[in-house]
């Protein structure tokens, strides 16, 4: 427990030092209300797309969902090419946003079971099996879209979705907000949440445990999909188009966020809420490099830096050396009773 | 590897006679890839005589150059248990970075000095994947995205965005330098480019190393189990090192050929086909978690990938869909080598 309070009291504290530096940097602007509310508007979908890489990097065994991005395209892409073709965005918004998120969820939600039958049924490495899923849904995409752009437009209650604030927050921020508090939820109090984690710690005790194990495997992935399709969503409703090929360094950034939320590569360990406040630690960032007015290829030069860092600081103990009190419990990271929670 | 070779000699001289079909993928799945590569290129060759003539052929062949050598990278790697992306970064990074240096400071060098180089470059590249891999203990695939985009980051913010389209004149000849030449019936002129016999000798060395050096069977120990294989005293820091080092050597040299056969060096290139290269090594036969593998089942896998998108525009199917047939060819691919190992 005090090696999670650690992680994220560091997390806590980096988010202020940005904010800080940003306001110091700026003269304040970096802090203005619109500042902060376009910076929470682009969050969410890297934000989700984070959370469904935890989620499978927690069930162990070499478990990473690298299809993400490529699946909240496709959601987002067939989706837009299959509403579009009984209804018009024209005529009748409510009906087509509605008809837009329904069909583009269960997308991501079959996209996602998809990768859990062929992880749990057919025993395919996780890295191998979304690698190939990746490729799939993103060819997928090309071939139903022609490579173009498909047009979403903006009816009412998506661009809603995408622009409008909830006092004076951005309504996808709350989206992200609340799907993270459940999943936080479910990891918490379910006994999914418990075999997760445990069987991320020990496969084969988990086996022998009587876990059922391809029951949460293909749940795992399921949720991770989902949220992929939701990310889709939010993507149409902030754009006006949808493209195959949108977001291509999310891959990379999704993972980012993850190992510096401390979530354990080999598994068994993760939580939700270092993930969000590690997704707004890197919002900041790359706000902050924007307003100093460097390049893209600036910021992925940094963000890879960044993941070797993280990698590092997980490695030799950083937070321990850090915060000095928590040193003790590192070690026993491992240990069931301290990976629940 | 070596013990399961030995048990497989045992067993054929055991029952010469009982020769089944099944037992004979499990042990060479790299001849269901070769079975795949026959049957696409009959099917195509009926579709579209135009296919087998030598013009196409050899396209094929020079195509396969740069993927095959990235290809035998990510195969060594994969024996070992770990996985590589940052190739694609690593060759980019050497052949866009020493086009530059040659251009404007050393105009003059001879071409076998700027292969050294890249050689030399790349290798230096892959050693700090190697060390971030062996000291920061995550799996390699993590470690390599960050460094893939850390090479590409730093390629691109500082050494230069500018697409070089006249390369220097030793360059530019390399990639013309014909290894065989004629005329075809239609009177244009087919050329084997000299650059092409880098992939056989790549091959056999990577084959050298694998089968015949005490590092190829660190390197199958290390893939097998690796907390064995150090236990066993491999040294587990210096097979990481040779591993990424020998990746990043290919990576170099694969990416200075990339840039003399096409004739410009745009530093935007060849990063975001690792996935075509990973599929080529893994419809080859080898297994992503490590151990086994052949050099002559990676070829094929790349000659596989190759044909295949080639081939698409030939039989009239749009290369839109390139994608995914190669993505489900992974995922039929992977299914196929995990119930036939099950079913041992």
């Amino acid at each position: 427990m005090q090696r999670t309070s650690g992680q994220l009291a560091m997390l806590a504290a980096i988010n202020i030092l940005l904010l800080i530096v940003g306001a110091a940097i700026s003269g304040g602007s970096f802090l203005s209300i619109f500042n902060l509310q376009s910076m929470a508007s682009q969050l969410p979908e890297i934000g989700l797309l984070a959370i469904g890489v935890m989620l499978a990097m927690c069930a162990g065994n070499g478990g990473i969902d690298l299809s993400g991005i490529a699946l909240a395209n496709m959601s987002g892409v067939l989706s837009a090419v299959i509403v579009s073709s009984f209804l018009s965005s024209g005529e009748n918004d409510l009906a087509f946003s509605l008809a837009f998120i329904v069909v583009a969820l269960a997308i991501g939600f079959s996209g996602g079971l998809i990768n859990g039958i062929l992880i749990a049924r057919l025993n395919i490495t996780p890295i191998l099996c979304t690698l190939g899923t990746q490729m799939a849904f993103t060819g997928l995409a090309v071939v139903v879209s022609g490579g173009r752009a498909v047009m979403v437009g903006s009816p009412d209650l998506l661009s809603r979705i995408g622009n409008d604030m909830l006092l004076a927050v951005p309504i996808s921020f709350l989206i992200f907000i609340v799907v993270a508090a459940v999943i936080a939820a479910a990891l918490k109090y379910t006994p999914y949440g418990l075999w997760l984690m445990l069987m991320g710690t020990n496969p084969k005790a988990a086996i022998y445990a009587g876990f059922p194990k391809n029951g949460v495997l293909m749940a795992t992935y399921a949720i991770s999909g989902t949220l992929s399709g939701l990310a889709g969503v939010i993507i149409a409703a902030r754009n006006v188009n949808v493209k195959f090929d949108y977001g291509s360094s999310y891959l990379l950034i999704a993972i980012l966020i993850v190992v510096m939320a401390g979530v354990k590569p080999e598994g068994g360990y993760g939580r939700v809420v270092c993930v969000v406040l590690s997704a707004v630690a890197l919002q900041l960032m790359s706000s902050l490099l924007n307003f100093g007015g460097l390049s893209n290829f600036v910021r992925d030069f940094a963000w890879g830096l960044l993941l070797l860092t993280f990698l590092a600081v997980g490695r030799y103990d950083v937070v321990g050396f850090v915060f000095p009190g928590n040193r003790r419990r590192v070690d026993t990271g491992v240990k069931p009773s301290s990976t629940g929670t | 590897m070596n013990a399961s070779r030995i048990e497989q000699l045992k067993e054929d001289a055991a029952r010469p006679q009982s020769f089944s079909l099944g037992e004979f993928i499990r042990r060479r799945p790299e001849s269901i890839t070769f079975f795949l590569l026959v049957a696409i290129c009959v099917a195509v060759a009926v579709a579209n005589p135009a296919f087998l003539q030598p013009a196409t052929l050899i396209d094929i062949g020079r195509a396969s150059v740069v993927m095959g050598l990235f290809a035998l990278g990510v195969f060594i790697i994969l024996a070992a248990g770990g996985i590589d992306v940052s190739f694609t970064a690593i060759a980019a990074f050497t052949m866009y970075s020493l086009t530059v240096l040659v251009q404007s400071y050393l105009p003059g060098i001879p071409i076998a000095v700027i292969l050294i180089m890249a050689i030399v470059g790349g290798a230096l590249l892959g050693v700090i994947n190697g060390l971030l891999v062996h000291h920061l203990n995550v799996p390699s695939l993590i470690v390599t995205i960050g460094t893939q985009y850390l090479f590409r980051g730093f390629l691109l913010s500082f050494i230069g965005t500018v697409w070089i389209m006249s390369l220097p004149p030793q360059m530019g000849a390399f990639g013309r330098m014909p290894l065989f030449q004629f005329e075809s019936a239609n009177g244009a002129v087919i050329t084997l480019p000299f650059y092409f016999l880098v992939l056989p000798i790549a091959a056999v060395a990577t084959w050298w190393i694998l089968n015949r050096t005490l590092m190829g069977r660190a390197i199958f120990a290390v893939g097998g189990n690796a907390q064995i294989a150090s236990r066993l005293g491999y040294n587990l820091k210096t097979i990481h090192i040779f591993l990424f080092g020998y990746a990043g050597a290919l990576a170099g040299l694969a990416g200075i050929i990339h840039v003399c056969a096409n004739r410009q060096a745009n530093p935007f290139d060849l990063v975001g086909t690792e996935i075509n290269v990973i599929a080529a090594v893994v419809l080859g036969g080898a297994r992503i978690t490590g151990g086994t593998g052949t050099v002559l089942g990676t070829i094929l896998g790349v000659l596989l990938i190759v044909v295949i998108n080639s081939v698409l525009v030939m039989v009239g199917i749009p290369s839109t869909w390139q994608r995914l047939v190669v993505g489900s060819f992974i995922l039929l691919a992977a299914a196929f080598f995990v119930t036939r190992q099950r079913k041992k």
